[in-house]
């Protein structure tokens, strides 16, 4: 049954993904500006252009480039980047690891932040302090990855100067890694003081990517914590002699996850969509900041490659969700 | 004569959102060590009311106004918060109306029994699980390990009001209030449940607060009646004196209004309306008389 | 067992208030007051623009380069907000940019939710094939990350003001069209609905006359909310450069240049910053407002 409904999902999921390669693919190439011309030097004549083009093979006709493009997608062959000049496969593989610690740590603030919020906020309800949450989270879910990423510039780097402004860990740090995961690598070889350097780097972006998640959590799952309360199930548990807080955590909790947790998925691809600014405001090398480079040097490879990293990395997400929230249920594990 | 384990004395209440309509007035009843008490009235008579005041979870729109709680010597209605928890579940426990909203869907059996024990009693994990599966076997459960394990929608209505009356006296509480236990089963689970109900009782020693609207569940296993209408006692006793010789024309219409085997010429009959009139008049008369005590 | 009681039933009669007028719902509710005027100030700022701005925004003076704010030391009176780093005033700068973010606010979620809804109400009402396909497009297209498919467009489309509201227009329709695919199918099988149909009304006729009015209050509100998220995708782009040309001031312009010269002068930064910020949570307390007070009035 669980089984029938992923692989549908994994179906529909290389389906749009497919869509996507095609229309990105058209787009670049049938739209004006082309990256001959942002990496040609001044007085290079047409002979050179053509020559150029060649290389890249965008003379070849469309149909052909889209061929060519496609049989070495499938054989794990992304081209080559035109202002890189390495494999696409490559830069990729070696930014992704900055953007995927950034996401998750991202994740994980927002989940505690959010969480905790919640949970205090339904200990308080119909209670002033209730309605001060409220209010101030409205304020939160209006604010977007961009504006908390400046704002903490100002205040982190300018009138408390504690926090780097840029980079993902020091220059001098940056030696002796095998992996691209500098943070997980750290951590889990015992170097807490490159650790610690990382994550005062990437404080700020975290912080700046958690908070519109936080506030979306601290909403829905506020709300379905204030419904699961009123049950019967938590009134014979009060009866039982438990304390509200443990009423919360251990009776309520469990029943209010649910529909946070397909939300908060949903909104975890709109904070992997915000790494592109998030990351570029703080100079951090992920493929966020990769991807306003290529865009604007229209390196056509790197895009594609890209475009198709990201709609994965969406796809992914949504599967997990989905099953996460089908074996959260006890109704369909064991019905 | 030995003190009673619970005695409710002369407790009044008013609903705020009413304009402080009386829900309860000078409503007083014991119930005796070991004995079980039948709480009797329609719906909105007032006896929920007095169970919740009893475990301390009246809502926000309903006020106690006189009155006290006696639980072993202690006023309930006094009590803070902390030392009211403590005597919940310890003490005093539930058994409630509908079990199939009464167990959280999301936790297995096993942990929603075993939480209060180890809580109220101390024991560890593996205690609590085997005390929980003897409880289970006691409430005539005949497959109390695939019971632990499950949850509650893979159970059936009867097996959840089993499962729930199971943790009510799994920690030995000196009273147990039975809240309509039989009110959501069919009618031939009723009796089981009932007689499991009085046998567990027998057992342990246990009090038993009986509520129901129906006399004839009443009838069936309580020792002493205690009939309610609109918040005020009209007739209290034992269940034989009650049965046989009812004082109050409203126990009578009750008793006539049960269809009973042994007299098929009775039953369904509706209160008439002039011993509805008497009781208005009754009611009216008595609520004059507490506010003249008021003011005198 | 049920017993007639004289003294139980309180009596009422049916005096059900009548419901005030929309206008007066909307005034009463202060997320639409405080909100909703302070987007009318904005109005009348970007309209009166030249009008109300101490200086020339355009106007550089580098004997006035990052001049601070008055109140810090170093100010200069004049440049009541600073200047920035080729010492043009910042204050009106600010002021000018206002046009720019309003026009794209305006404009781009306005068409956005044009296009979007009309998609939406044909996919609702018409069903079946209109329907799969309409939904199938809208569940590919927002498969992109939304600011990448927009810097992608503008990059595509080159830079200026009608690249950037195409882009939002791209990315942001299909928010409409959800929302209002799922009301008009909701609509669509009610009883007034099936009712107009058996008299004989045309299918079009329906949708406008019948459908539409009532999915109004749910596209008003989104429609502030978009108008929010409009203006802070623009700025998003102009702080990437690829907005309007560098001399027009916008704010994510500013924002830009202020972000590289942040610890010379945090003011130009900062201010306009505090316009986006405000002007953002403004849109979006609006649309929540609006969603409150005028949905209760309008649905049948």
């Amino acid at each position: 049954m669980l089984l029938a409904i992923i692989a549908n999902r994994i179906a529909m999921a290389l389906l749009t993904l497919a869509g996507v390669a095609v229309v990105v693919f058209v787009l670049l190439r049938v739209v004006p500006g082309d990256p001959i011309a942002m990496m040609i030097s001044p007085g290079a004549g047409p002979a050179d252009i053509a020559a150029l083009k060649a290389h890249y093979g965008l003379d070849a006709p469309l149909l052909t480039q889209f061929w060519i493009w496609i049989t070495g997608v499938v054989t794990g062959d992304f081209g080559t980047s035109i202002t890189l000049h390495l494999y696409v496969t490559e830069v990729l593989a070696s930014r992704l690891p900055a953007t995927v610690e950034l996401a998750i740590l991202a994740l994980l603030v927002a989940v505690l932040l959010g969480g905790t919020i919640a949970v205090a906020g339904t200990l308080m309800r119909r209670t002033a302090g209730e309605t001060v949450i409220d209010g101030l989270n409205s304020i939160m879910l209006a604010v977007p990855d961009f504006i908390w990423a400046l704002a903490l510039v100002l205040l982190f780097a300018v009138a408390i100067p504690v926090l780097p402004l840029s980079g993902r860990i020091d220059p001098e740090l940056a030696e002796g890694f095998s992996t691209k995961f500098y943070l997980a690598e750290s951590v889990l070889t015992g170097r807490f003081a490159v650790a610690g350097n990382i994550i005062t780097h990437m404080a700020m972006p975290t912080v700046a990517l958690a908070l519109p998640l936080a506030a979306v959590i601290v909403r829905l799952l506020k709300q379905s914590l204030k419904e699961a309360m009123v049950q019967d199930y938590v009134l014979l548990a009060r009866i039982k002699g438990f304390r509200e807080l443990h009423l919360v955590l251990q009776e309520a909790l469990r029943n209010a996850v649910g529909p946070t947790l397909a939300l908060t998925g949903v909104q975890f691809t709109f904070l992997i969509g915000g790494t592109v600014i998030v990351e570029r405001i703080f100079s951090y090398p992920g493929i966020g900041n990769l991807a306003i480079d290529a865009v604007i040097n229209r390196d056509f490879p790197l895009i594609q490659g890209l475009v198709l990293l990201f709609g994965l990395i969406f796809i992914l997400i949504n599967i997990g969700v989905d099953f996460a929230v089908a074996t959260l249920n006890p109704r369909l594990r064991h019905a | 004569m030995t003190r009673p384990r619970l005695s409710i004395e002369t407790l009044s209440a008013i609903s705020l959102r009413d304009g402080n309509r009386p829900i309860l007035r000078r409503v007083s009843l014991a119930v005796d060590t070991g004995e079980v008490h039948g709480l009797v009235g329609e719906s909105g008579a007032g006896k929920s009311t007095i169970a919740k005041a009893i475990l301390g979870i009246v809502p926000s729109q309903v006020k106690i106004t006189a009155g006290r709680i006696d639980f072993e010597g202690r006023d309930l209605l006094s009590l803070s918060a902390r030392e009211l928890r403590e005597i919940l579940g310890r003490d005093i426990a539930l058994i409630p109306q509908d079990p199939s909203t009464a167990l959280n869907p999301a936790r297995r059996i096993d942990a929603q029994m075993t939480d209060g024990l180890r809580l109220k009693r101390n024991l560890l994990a593996s205690e609590a699980r085997r005390r929980a599966r003897a409880l289970l076997e006691e409430v005539q459960i005949r497959d109390p390990d695939r019971v632990l394990h499950s949850y509650p929608h893979q159970l059936s209505g009867g097996m959840r009001q089993r499962v729930l009356i199971a943790a009510a006296f799994g920690l030995e509480p000196k009273l147990v209030i039975a809240d309509e236990p039989t009110t959501a089963l069919d009618v031939t689970v009723q009796k089981q449940i009932l007689r499991l109900i009085r046998s567990l009782q027998e057992r342990h020693g246990t009090s038993v607060l009986f509520v129901s609207h129906d006399l004839g569940v009443v009838a069936k296993i309580c020792d002493r009646v205690t009939v309610l209408y609109m918040g005020k006692v009209v007739e209290q006793g034992t269940t034989a004196d009650v049965l046989n010789a009812p004082r109050h024309a409203y126990t009578k219409a009750l008793l006539a209004a049960n269809p009973r085997y042994d007299r098929p010429d009775t039953g369904l009959e509706p209160t008439p309306p002039e011993v509805i009139a008497a009781l208005h008049a009754e009611i009216a008369a008595f609520d004059a008389s507490v506010m003249g005590s008021r003011d005198g | 067992m049920e017993h007639w009681s004289p003294t139980s039933t309180t009596a009422t009669a049916d005096t059900s208030p009548q419901q005030p007028s929309v206008a007066v719902r909307l005034a009463r509710d202060p997320k639409v007051v405080f909100a909703g005027g302070f987007i009318l100030l904005l109005i009348v700022v970007a309209i009166a623009a030249p009008l109300v701005a101490p200086q020339d925004p355009l106007a550089q003076n580098l004997l006035m380069a990052t001049v601070p704010p008055v109140g810090f030391a170093d100010a200069e009176p004049g440049f009541l907000l600073g200047t920035d780093g080729l010492g043009r005033d910042v204050l009106s700068r600010v002021i000018f940019g206002t046009r720019i973010s309003l026009t794209v606010a305006f404009v781009a979620a306005g068409l956005a939710c044009l296009i979007g809804s009309l998609l939406g109400l044909l996919a609702g009402y018409l069903g079946n094939l209109v329907d799969t396909m309409i939904s199938r497009l809208v569940d590919i297209w927002m498969a992109f990350p939304p600011v990448l498919l927009s810097i992608l467009l503008v990059a595509i489309l080159g830079t200026g003001l009608h690249s950037v509201i195409a882009a939002i227009v791209v990315i942001d329709w299909t928010r409409f069209c959800r929302v209002v695919r799922t009301e008009t199918r909701g609509q669509a099988q009610m009883d007034y609905v099936v009712a107009a149909r058996t008299i004989g009304f045309s299918r079009p006729a329906i949708l406008f006359r019948e459908i539409l009015p009532n999915v109004v209050p749910v596209l008003i509100a989104l429609l502030t909310l978009e108008m929010g998220i409009a203006v802070v995708v623009e700025a998003i782009l102009s702080f990437v450069g690829l907005s309007v040309s560098s001399d027009t001031p916008t704010w994510g312009g500013m924002i830009a240049e202020g972000r590289q010269i942040v610890h010379e002068a945090w003011w130009v930064l900062a201010v306009p910053l505090a316009a986006l910020f405000a002007t953002v949570v403004a849109f979006n307390q609006l649309g929540d407002g609006l969603a409150r007070s005028l949905d209760p009035v309008l649905r049948r």
